[in-house]
This record gives structure tokens, C-alpha cells and sequence, in this order.
């Protein structure tokens, strides 16, 4: 790729970006907190934040990791622990004494820099917190797991989640967790724009990643691994690396989900969530990062906002309130992704970014789906 | 001893439910290198029509049925969702398999409207209490064991001594070669999704009897069991894959006659990631080397 070229992609996706920024900002200016469209961009941010982290495993790397839920379980615990307000905390640990953490990150951040300041200073370290601990846990499980290769690395993974589950539900942590009741009454960014920049910055992290060195030999271990190895690309490490990195971010996209959602229980973190957002993954193509958030974009506006009424009786001005019932919003959804998954096995964007769809024009048709 | 017998009785009984459940994983392991994610939701779809079926006839016609849905079920979803995929990479059969499986639990969701179906005493005979050395137990927890022996048995005369049997063993050894060899394999393997499902159905039946409900989350559990017994016995093997149930089966009930409920499932995981670690062949799997 050329210089000039290079140049056009970046002015291409500041424009995007910039774009994208202005609408929200424009939006969090003029609709109130609550409105769907708010909340539709609060959680497609989120999802396609744990989309790409998800991607970057699973598409570049080629290690079919299916723990995303437990990472993202570790990020929203350590959110919501380390972020109730003092006070509140009575309420919240009803049944373990008012819990066993007496602090709240915001608080003591706001001690230091002032109220606004210091409690969003407080919750982007929660979060991090977050990370960090899925980022740990990843390692420690990487060292028996990442010898796995495929369906077992996939199935040990889930495993590893549902243990991760089972552990946060046990009543002995209920000081910390709560047990199996909900974790609730911590902050939350009121604005969009927020979860936008924020999502952005770490999903434009990982690009940077994966345009690195690391990038190319995480691609090569996808391409062949014992091609890579020859190559002098250090397997173990490299695996471990993608796989932690992955973790890092899932974990706090799991700390904005908690955000986003208003309350945390260990329960909503299972299998399904994982299979949900691989299905996200596949649907934007595996393998393009601009796929993975076009894909969460779609998806969350799609169930959130555009076919609720599939589940409420009347859909485009049809009323069918015995077919338009509870459940057919996600039937319909299920099924459109198996011809997805069958038919459009490249999804929407293939390995393809979005600046490569600006120069496709003959490369079209062999993008097409066979 | 008197305290642990009744766990012990229940863990085989369950142990056996995983087996049934198991062998359909293991079969389909075998010859497509498939983990069927959907197969835990054909079992779980089994219970639900037990329940529809068992309210609105007698249940000596509702049970054929039964296994006649899940059959078709297992068959369908192989057609459907496997067969266009037969020559493409294994990560986009398993991410058809797990796109499967979600279409079955909010099909599912959508007929139930997401309500657990209460199970209410479909097979009267089965659930009736009998007293063994002292311990009070429902009888299917003794039918359980040994309908899952005689199934199994049948099963191995069925691969051993048939010609559809040698055609899944040669389909399982080398897909390619055995396709050359004249083994009509898309036949072999919708018998083995037939067969798989019909085992689970059974297995459900068996199952949900002593549960009070049918929700559509309630496949996954069993299934995730059921696969790491397979694994755990060395997937690909159809003895081992019962060894495994009847030890994760019994093991899960001690750990809970112990106090630790929270821990059994995590305890099934944990095994899981031991035997990957030391020994990823399982207890009676064929070494596999990878060609470069």
C-alpha cells in the first residue's frame, strides 16, 4: 500500500469518525437521556467495542475462544464493586452487612480532583480495574487453555467462563459480589457521546495493534501456524499476547455493559452472551474490525429500536397481535442469521475495512459470496 | 453409607441421562469433527414436546412421537444447517452449529413465550417411588442405568455387526477414502444425527420426568455435561463417553450431597480443562497427529 493511498484511508475515517462524533453529540444536545436512541447508541458502542475484542481472537488470531462472557463478567463485577456510592452500599449488600469493600473509587478520585472531574476520573479507573483483572485472569488461564487448538480451545474457554460464573455466584464472596443478588446504584455516563469517544479510543487501539508487527504475526498464525512458527514467530507468546489483549478489552466493554444496563447479576453473563456476540462477529465478517461495529450498529438498533414491534403486535402497520408475539423478534433475528451464517459465510464486509470499500470496484466480484 | 446412597443412586441415574446424551455428541465428533453445539437444544426440544404431547394424548402414543420429532429434528438441522457446509473450514461448521443452537432457543422461546413448561407426571409408572437398600427413590433413577446399558449395547452390536455400523466406522476413520470406497456418507451421517437424537431423546425423556419444568434454557447445561463427558472419555469412543457420563454423573451428586450445589457444574469445567491439559485424547480416544 502506497503513501498517498495510506493518506486517503486516515483522512477517510477521521471524516467518518468526526462524523459520527458530531451526530452524537448532536443527538446527547437535543434528545433527553432516556430516549431509544440514546440507549441504542450507548449499547451498540458496547457491543461493538466486545465485538472487535472478540474479532481480534477469533478473526486476526485464529483461536476460536468462546470465554468472552466470563471476561466481560470480571469487567462488570469489578465496575460495579468498586464504583456504589458509600452510602448506598448498605442498601445494595443487604444481605452481607453493607459488603466488604467500604470505598468507591469515584469518591475518593473526587476528593482529589473536585466532584465532575474526580468521579469520571474514578469510573474510567474502575474500569480499568476491570480490564486489568480480565487481562490477569486471561493469562492464568491461557497457561493451560492456549494448548488447545480449535473446538477444545473453544470448549475449555466456555468452561472457564462458566466456572468464572459459578465462583461469583457462591455465597462466601457475597461480601464483594453479592452473591447471586444484583449489583446496582453505581454511576453511569449520562451522555452517549461518552461511551462513543471512550469505545472509539480502545477500538482504535486495537487497530493500531493489529496494523503492528503483532497484527501481522497474529495473521500469520491464523494463516497457517506452522508456516509462522518457521517464519520465527514465537507461538506461545503471540497467543498468549492476543489472548490477554482480547481479554483487556472485553473485560471493560463487560464494565460498560454493567454501566449501560443499570444493574449486574452473574446469571445475565452466559454462554448465550458469548454465542450472541460471535454471531455479531460473523455477521460483520470475521476478520474486519469495521464489520464487527457496522455489525453491533445494526444489530442493537435493529433488536433494540426498529423490530420491537415483531414482539408487540403491530410491525410496519400490521396487526398480527397472535404471530407478532413475545420471542418473534429474536426468531426472526436467529433466522436471518443462519442464512448469514450459511449463505453470506463473508458477512457484510469480509476481511474487507471500510476504507477498502472505496477502491473495490473490480475486486467486487470476487468479494461476492460463492 | 446410608447418608451418600441416595446421591450415589442419583449420579448413576443422571450419569446414565448424560451418557444417552453423550453418545450423540461423540458419534457426530467422530465423523465430522463437529462439536454439535445444537445438540443440547435437541434434547431440550425433546422435553417440551414430551410435555405438549404427554397433555393431549395417552403416553403410549406421545412417546413415539417424542422420539419421532427429535429424530426428525436431529435429520433437519444436519440437512439444513451442515450439509451446504461439508467442505468448508471447521470454524464456520461450528459457528453454524452455535447459530443453531440459538435459532432452537428462541424458536423455542417464542412458542413457550419464554414460560418453563411445568412437567407434570407425563409417564405415571416411571415416577412412582420404590425403596432401595433403605434409600426412597423415584423408579426411573433404577430404569435409567439399565436403559441406558441396554441402549448402549445395541448400539455397539449396531457399529460392530451391521453395514450401515462398518460405514461409520470407515466414514469415521477416513471421510475421503471412504467416500471412494463407494460409502454413500451423507446417508452415514444423517444415520448418525438419527441416531444421536433418538438417544437424546430418550435421554430427555428420562430426564425432564424428574424435573418440574422445561425451560429453553434447560438444554445447555446437560449438553455442555453430557459433551465433557465425552470428551472426558475420549471423544470419538462410545464406551468411553458412557465411562465418562457415569462418572461425571456420580461425581456431581457427591459434590452436592457435600454442600458445595454452586460447585458442581463448575466442578464438570474444571475436569474438563484437566483432562485437555494431561490427557486431551480422553480415557479410551485414538492418539490424533496433525498433518503439516
Amino acid at each position: 500500500m502506497n503513501k498517498s493511498k495510506q493518506k486517503r484511508d486516515l483522512l477517510f475515517l477521521t471524516v467518518v469518525l468526526a462524523a459520527v462524533l458530531a451526530v452524537t453529540i448532536a443527538m446527547d444536545m437535543a434528545l433527553p437521556s432516556y430516549h431509544i436512541a440514546i440507549k441504542v447508541v450507548k449499547k451498540a458502542t458496547v457491543y461493538a467495542l466486545v465485538a472487535v475484542s472478540m474479532n481480534l481472537l477469533n478473526g486476526f488470531t485464529g483461536l476460536f475462544s468462546l470465554g468472552q462472557a466470563g471476561f466481560m463478567l470480571l469487567g462488570a463485577f469489578s465496575y460495579g464493586v468498586l464504583t456504589i456510592p458509600v452510602d448506598k452500599r448498605p442498601g445494595v449488600y443487604q444481605y452481607f452487612d453493607g459488603g466488604a469493600i467500604k470505598f468507591s473509587l469515584p469518591e475518593v478520585f473526587a476528593g482529589v480532583f473536585g466532584d465532575t472531574l474526580g468521579s469520571v476520573i474514578g469510573m474510567l479507573a474502575a474500569l480499568l480495574v476491570g480490564g486489568i483483572l480480565a487481562a490477569l485472569m486471561a493469562w492464568l488461564i491461557g497457561l493451560p487453555v492456549l494448548r488447545l487448538k480449535s473446538d477444545y480451545l473453544a470448549i475449555a474457554t466456555l468452561g472457564f467462563a462458566e466456572i468464572l460464573r459459578a465462583f461469583f455466584q457462591w455465597n462466601a464472596l457475597g461480601p464483594i459480589t453479592n452473591g447471586s443478588n444484583l449489583l446496582k446504584s453505581y454511576p453511569d455516563f449520562t451522555y452517549a457521546t461518552a461511551y462513543v469517544i471512550l469505545a472509539g479510543a480502545l477500538i482504535a487501539l486495537i487497530v493500531l495493534l493489529i496494523n503492528s508487527t503483532y497484527g501481522r504475526a497474529f495473521k500469520a498464525i491464523r494463516d497457517d501456524e506452522v508456516a509462522a512458527e518457521a517464519m520465527g514467530i514465537n507461538l506461545a507468546r503471540h497467543k498468549r499476547m492476543a489472548f490477554i489483549i482480547s481479554s483487556f478489552f472485553a473485560g471493560i466493554g463487560g464494565g460498560m455493559l454493567a454501566m449501560y444496563n443499570g444493574t449486574i447479576a452473574a446469571a445475565s453473563f452466559k454462554s448465550t452472551m458469548t454465542y450472541e456476540i460471535l454471531l455479531i462477529v460473523v455477521i460483520g465478517g470475521i476478520g474486519s474490525i469495521s464489520g464487527s461495529v457496522i455489525a453491533s450498529f445494526l444489530y442493537i438498533i435493529s433488536s433494540e429500536w426498529l423490530l420491537r414491534g415483531l414482539d408487540s403486535g403491530e410491525f410496519l402497520g400490521v396487526k398480527a397481535p397472535g404471530l407478532f408475539k413475545n420471542g418473534f423478534r429474536m426468531a426472526v433475528f436467529s433466522v436471518i442469521i443462519m442464512v448469514i451464517v450459511l449463505f453470506f459465510r463473508k458477512g457484510l464486509m469480509g476481511d474487507k475495512e471500510l476504507p477498502d470499500l472505496l477502491r473495490l470496484g473490480k475486486r467486487r466480484k470476487e468479494a461476492a459470496p460463492k | 453409607m446410608g447418608q451418600i446412597l441416595p446421591y450415589v443412586i442419583n449420579g448413576v441415574s443422571v450419569g446414565g441421562q448424560y451418557a444417552l446424551i453423550a453418545i450423540g455428541y461423540t458419534l457426530v465428533y467422530g465423523i465430522l469433527r463437529l462439536i454439535n453445539f445444537a445438540h443440547g437444544d435437541v434434547f431440550m426440544v425433546a422435553g417440551l414436546v414430551m410435555v405438549y404431547a404427554t397433555a393431549s394424548m395417552p403416553f403410549y402414543l406421545a412417546l413415539p412421537l417424542v422420539l419421532l420429532v427429535t429424530v426428525l429434528l436431529g435429520f433437519t438441522i444436519e440437512r439444513v444447517a451442515y450439509k451446504p457446509l461439508r467442505t468448508a473450514p471447521r470454524m464456520s461448521l461450528m459457528i453454524s452449529a452455535i447459530g443453531v443452537s440459538y435459532l432452537i432457543q428462541n424458536l423455542a422461546f417464542y412458542i413457550t413465550g419464554g414460560i418453563p413448561q411445568p412437567v407434570t407426571n407425563p409417564i405415571p409408572w416411571i415416577s412412582e417411588n420404590v425403596s432401595l437398600l433403605g434409600a426412597s427413590t423415584k423408579r426411573v433413577t433404577l430404569v435409567t442405568p439399565v436403559l441406558t446399558i441396554l441402549l448402549v449395547a445395541a448400539l455397539v452390536y449396531l457399529i460392530q455387526h451391521t453395514r450401515i455400523g462398518m460405514a461409520m466406522r470407515a466414514a469415521a476413520r477416513d471421510f475421503e477414502t471412504a467416500q471412494l470406497m463407494g460409502v454413500k456418507i451423507n446417508s452415514v451421517i444423517s444415520m448418525t444425527f438419527v441416531i444421536g437424537s433418538f438417544l437424546a431423546g430418550v435421554g430427555s425423556m428420562l430426564y425432564f420426568t424428574s424435573y418440574p419444568s422445561v425451560a429453553i434454557t434447560s438444554g445447555g447445561m446437560p449438553g455442555l455435561k453430557a459433551f465433557v463427558a465425552a470428551v472426558f472419555g475420549g471423544i470419538g469412543s462410545i464406551p468411553g463417553a458412557v465411562v465418562g457420563a457415569f462418572v461425571i454423573g456420580l461425581c456431581e451428586e457427591l459434590i452436592k450431597g457435600l454442600g458445595y450445589t454452586t460447585f458442581s457444574d463448575a466442578f464438570t469445567f474444571a475436569l474438563l480443562i484437566v483432562v485437555l491439559c494431561v490427557k486431551p485424547t480422553g480415557l479410551f480416544g485414538e492418539k490424533v497427529t496433525d498433518k503439516v
